[in-house]
Parts: C-alpha cells; structure tokens; sequence
C-alpha cells in the first residue's frame, strides 16, 4: 500500500519535472548565422555598413526579451559570426556549415555583390532565404527567377548610372554646367560595369566624355589621373571608384584644385570618414546612395545606431541592410522559423521598416536612393527612382 | 618635368616600403612576408598619435620606431633564430622563413583588427597644394620624399662609412666567411631585422599622411616591396633606391602617356624583363 503510494507520488513528481523542465527550455533562442568580411580587400566596408547592423539589432530585439512568435513566446536571438576573408570560397564553406553543422535557422545574406552571387546557390539548395542588401547588379530578373529565396534591395548598376547622367543633364539644361565629362573608373568589376553602363547613357544625354580611363584597383599615386583629367577642361568629374581610391581622387582633386562644378566619387563617398577626412571641401560632392534623413525612423536609427555600436552610420547602404533585418524580424514574427513560409512571406507582406513600406515586387525592391550628396555635413540623397524626400542638387563651388 | 617629379615622388613613397625589406632580406636571410603588416602598424600608430592626440603623425615615429625595432628584435630572437640555427642551407631558411613570416602576418592582422577594428584609417594631414616648377603637388608627398631622401640616405652612409655597416654588409655577402673574420653573425642579423622593422614601420607613418589604410592591406605593400627588393638586388640599399625610383617613373610615365590602367601591367615587365637580362638585380650578386 505504502509502496504504491510511493510509486505514484513518484511517477507524479517525475512528470510534474519534466514539464517544469519542458516549458523552462521552451524558449530556445533562435540560431541565425552571419558570415561576412573581417579581413580581406573588403573587411572595412563591411565594418562600417554590415556587422554594426547586425550589432544593433541584436542588442535592440534581445533587449526586448527576444522575438514574439505566433503563440506567444519570446525568443532571444543568437547570431553566429564566421570571418569569410573576403574569399567567396569562404563564404560558400562558411554557409555549409551554418546549415549542416551549426544547423541555423536563419542564415543573413553576405556582404558585397560578389560574395553574396558566389553564395546564391548553396543558399537555394539549403533553402535558406537571402535577403540581400549590398549587392547590386542588372541581372535581378534573371537570378530572381534562377533563386527562389533570393532578394534585391539595394539597386541596379543601370538606375545608379542613370540617375548621374541625368543629374548632369539637368544642371546642364538649367545653364549651370557645360556638357564635358571626365569619367574615370577602378578596374575592378563593379567600377567596369558602371563605366561601360554610363558610357551610351551619357552620350544619349548629350554629355560629351572627354576623359575615359581606367586604373588598377589599389594605385597609390592618382596624381597622373586627376591631372589628365583637369587638363581634359571637363564641366563634370564622375568617378566609377572605390573606399581607397575615393578617398585618393578626392585629396587629388583638391590638391590640383580640379575645379568642376559636379563631382561625383561612387563608393564611399555616403561614408561618415569621407567628410570628417576632408570637412568643408567635400560640400556639394556626390556619391553613390544617399538617404532622406528627416523622418523620425530614420532620426531614431541613427542615434541608435551610434549609441549601441559607437560608429556612425553611413548614408546609404546602412539603413537598408538594416531594413533587411527588420524584415527578417517580422516575417519571424508573423510565421514562424519555418523557411520556406518566411520566404512565402518575405514575397507577399508589406513591412513596415526604417526605409518606409517595403514591399517586394519579383523579389527585388524597386525604389532606393541612386544618387546622394554632402550639403552641410549631411549626405542628402538627392535622386532616387521613386522615394520621397530628395533634396534640390547643389552646383559645387571649388574646394 | 611634371612626369619627373610625380615619378620622382612616387619612388620615394616605393622605396620607404621596400628599404626595410632589403635589410631584413639581404643581411638576416629572412624572407619577411609580414613586413607590409608591420608597415600598417606603423601607419596605425600614426593615426592613433594624429586623431587622438591631435599632435603633428611625425612626432609618433618618437615611440613607434623604438616600439618596432624592438619587436622586430624579439620576433628575430625568438622566432626567428631557431629558423636559422637548424637551416642547412639557404634555399632551406628561406622556405622555412616564408612560411613562418605567412603565419605572422595573419596573426599580425589578426591582432591589429582585435585593437584597431576593421574600418578604414585616413586623415588629413598637410593636404595642401605646394607648387613645383608651376605645377602643384601634395606637401604631404612632397615632405614623405624628403624624409626618404634623409633616412636612405643615413642608411647609406651607415652601411659604407662606418665599421658596423661594414660588418652587416659582410654578413649579406657571406655569413659563414663573415663569422670566419670574428664578425658576430648573430647579434648582426638580429640588429638588421630590428633595423629593418623600424625602418619600414617609419615608411608606415609617413605612408599614413596621404594613403587610406586598413588592418588588411599590408599584403598590398608586401607584394611591393618585394618585386622592388628582387629587383635591386638582394641585400643592397642602393640596389632598392634605384629599383624604386626606376619603378616610380615608369609607372607615372605609363600613367600619363599611355594609360593609367596600364601601370600594373607595366611594373611587372619592368620586372620581368630585368630579370631576363639580370637574374640577380641590378645590383645583385651572383649566388656562387
């Protein structure tokens, strides 16, 4: 009698345990994984645009008390980093053993155009959706329809190009500028895509190019360039570049006292080190990207961005790739861990982000900034292909 | 005139990367290929003075130099040596070196990425226009030849005028001969790699006033120093200044005669070519 008692009170006590001990673990915390450049040619743009991103939102949602699934439950979110050396090699490893070994549930889209084209597939055979934010190509149609689980948020090299050429057209149309341009690119592929987009655009603008050159990624003297260029007596400076040489045809340019009334430097020109190297000479710059930073999301995202990373923010591709993140977290929110329904989602749902309501049409976002430039200290975008807020162009006067 | 001085300019920066190498290649046998990290350093150092100390970035070479030389002299001593100490022969330590410089050059980066972070470092330090015979160019530069001009210069007179250097080139020459003659080989070659770090982290600083850098561009400069260390000739600091201006030249010519997307490719047939007609450099040696 005695014994069966025991044995019930201890069958009871073993039961009530594991349901203690079920519902104490019940809310595991979901695995995302992130592999991404911190060392390699394009380590220090993704310290800047990629990983403070992924920093804040973490912080930001664990703060919280982690994600709000369907039933209630929170769950904190745990980010698992690889370093994938800029080698898209790395970053196919790196994302196969996210998905066989570490097993995430969520695997957030590499940085840069190349490493995140180089990783499409091994993303689609794990059904993993990528939503890319730094990467930008004219080829969204054709590998939207190759990669279901693919997705396009920044742009395309053509609208980029476009929006310059008619930048220039139109400072030239108001009488503002001449129709000469000097054009210079980086040999490297996105400066070669750029230079060989802008070339009949330009023409078809009526601008006349009177200085075409290219230079080998990583010059350290870019005097002969930017001399050629000023003696070439150009309206318009437009250079198809990159973080270094940006940074190097810029402290040329000022140096020779390139005199142009629109000068236009595409990579990193919206970064934050860009104005605090050369201060007041940079107003009335142009560069690629930009951003509309008077709506209070935006204002929020900065600040924040600031306090929990301690970096600034920069002025283009930043408050995008955060976006992305956003969307992540409420397509999670809204269905589940279950990939291929967050995928459905992401395809179908309107989200409500830093950038305004994103909506995905064929997998691609079709409105982003093209064009920004620096008036009074801030990277204003300036032309977009369809988000409101662009602010009048400036002519540049002198350095 | 204006190609001349760019190219003239130009050297000087190539030879402020490459001098540190021929010491450390020439004298201590050590193929150091963590050399552009320790140029990076140096240039980090600079930063670091410039930003936050708001101090002119020359004045940090006042604990930056000694810093690198006596970690060059450590990484010698302790990394080194045993290298060198169980080669049997030359071909053997310059594998041997290659491969344990590869490895400290990824932990060099590593390190510097733990403390600097990954972004870019760029300042603005002398920006200004300084004409020349009416054409401008960067003060920056300009002063970045001068201080080359000053520091090849001392490494000259202190490798042909004084009884030291005339050890060192001894033991470039032939370090088993050179240790016959009660020459300290050891100690020598310790000082030389030492002497070659804190030179080459020198170069970083002055690199730092007008180039953009991040913890993992030294590879860009190691690749560069050697093509102009291979070239002069291994172990001559004569060998180096030629080859670099030779190479400053040709490359601003092709720049703005020919095409500024041609200096890569031009570089490397200089090198080629004089290879072909000179396997030892130009100021090379024969290996007997």
């Amino acid at each position: 009698m005695i014994r069966r008692t025991a044995l019930k009170a201890a069958i009871a006590a073993v039961i009530a345990g594991t349901l203690a001990m079920g519902v104490a673990h019940a809310a595991d915390p979901i695995k995302i994984g992130a592999v991404a450049p911190k060392t390699g040619p394009l380590a220090a743009g993704a310290a800047i645009t990629h990983w403070p991103n992924i920093q804040l939102w973490k912080h930001q949602v664990n703060e919280r008390g982690g994600l709000k699934m369907k039933d209630g439950t929170r769950r904190l979110v745990e980010i698992i980093e690889y370093d994938d050396r800029t080698n898209p090699g790395e970053t196919i490893k790196a994302v196969q053993r996210l998905a066989t070994q570490d097993k995430v549930d969520f695997i957030l889209a590499p940085y840069g155009s190349g490493l995140n084209l180089a990783a499409a597939p091994i993303y689609a055979k794990y059904g993993y959706p990528q939503i890319t934010s730094t990467s930008i190509t004219d080829k969204n149609a054709e590998l939207t329809k190759r990669y279901p689980g693919i997705f396009f948020t920044l742009g395309t090299t053509t609208a980029l190009a476009n929006s310059v050429a008619e930048i220039l057209a139109k400072l030239r149309a108001d009488g503002k500028i001449g129709n000469k341009v000097a054009m210079v690119n980086v040999a490297d592929a996105f400066g070669i895509e750029l230079a060989e987009v802008a070339r009949p655009i330009f023409k078809e603008a009526g601008l006349e190019i009177v200085y075409d050159k290219s230079y080998p990624l990583g010059t350290q003297d870019l005097s002969p360039i930017v001399k050629g260029a000023k003696a070439s007596n150009p309206d318009a400076f437009v250079a198809w570049s990159y973080p270094p040489d940006t940074f190097g045809l810029t402290a040329q340019s000022k140096i020779v006292g390139l005199d142009v009334k629109a000068y236009y430097t595409a990579v990193a020109t919206a970064f934050p080190m860009y104005a605090a190297k050369f201060g007041k000479s940079v107003n009335g710059n142009l560069g690629a990207g930009g951003v509309n930073h008077d709506t209070p999301e935006m204002k929020a995202y900065y600040a924040a961005h600031l306090k929990v990373t301690g970096k600034p923010a920069d002025s283009w591709a930043s408050p995008v790739m955060y976006a992305t993140l956003q969307v992540l977290e409420q397509a999670i929110e809204a269905v589940g861990t279950d990939r291929k329904a967050v995928t459905d989602y992401v395809k179908k749902a309107t989200f409500k982000t830093v950038m305004g309501p994103w909506k995905f049409t064929n997998q691609s976002i079709h409105d982003f900034w093209t064009v920004g430039q620096w008036q009074n200290g801030v990277f204003n975008g300036v032309s977009s292909t369809g988000l409101p807020g662009a602010k009048p162009v400036i002519t540049k006067t002198g350095w | 005139m204006d190609i001349l001085i760019t190219g003239i300019l130009l050297g000087a920066t190539y030879s402020l990367i490459a001098m540190g190498l021929t010491l450390q290649y020439g004298v201590a046998r050590i193929m150091n290929l963590a050399n552009g990290e320790m140029l990076v350093t140096g240039a980090f150092g600079a930063f670091w003075v410039f930003t936050a100390h708001k101090i002119s970035p020359y004045a940090s070479a006042v604990f930056v130099v000694p810093s690198a030389f006596v970690i060059n002299w450590l990484i010698y001593r302790y990394l080194m040596r045993p290298l060198v100490r169980r080669a049997r022969s030359r071909g053997m330590l310059e594998v041997d070196s290659i491969l344990a410089t590869f490895g400290l050059a990824f932990a060099f980066v590593g390190i510097m990425l733990l403390i600097f972070g990954g972004g870019y470092f760029t300042y603005s330090y002398l920006d200004v226009s300084f004409p020349l015979f009416g054409s401008p160019f960067g003060l920056n530069r300009v002063v970045a030849c001068l201080i080359s001009i000053v520091i090849c210069g001392l490494l000259y007179w202190g490798l042909n005028g004084t009884r030291t250097g005339m050890a060192i080139r001894a033991v470039a020459v032939d370090p088993g001969a050179a240790g016959l003659v009660a020459i300290d080989v050891p100690r020598l070659s310790t000082f030389a790699f030492a002497l070659g770090g804190a030179v080459t982290a020198a170069g970083g600083i002055i690199l730092s006033t007008f180039l953009t850098m991040d913890a993992s561009i030294g590879i860009v400069f190691t690749m560069k120093a050697l093509i102009i260390v291979i070239m002069g000739g291994v172990g001559d600091v004569r060998g180096a200044i030629i080859a670099s201006l030779i190479l400053g030249l040709a490359e601003t010519a092709v720049a703005t005669l020919i095409d500024p997307g041609m200096t890569v490719a031009a570089a490397y047939l200089l090198f080629v070519l004089i290879l072909l007609f000179r396997p030892e450099g130009l100021f090379g040696r024969r290996q007997s």
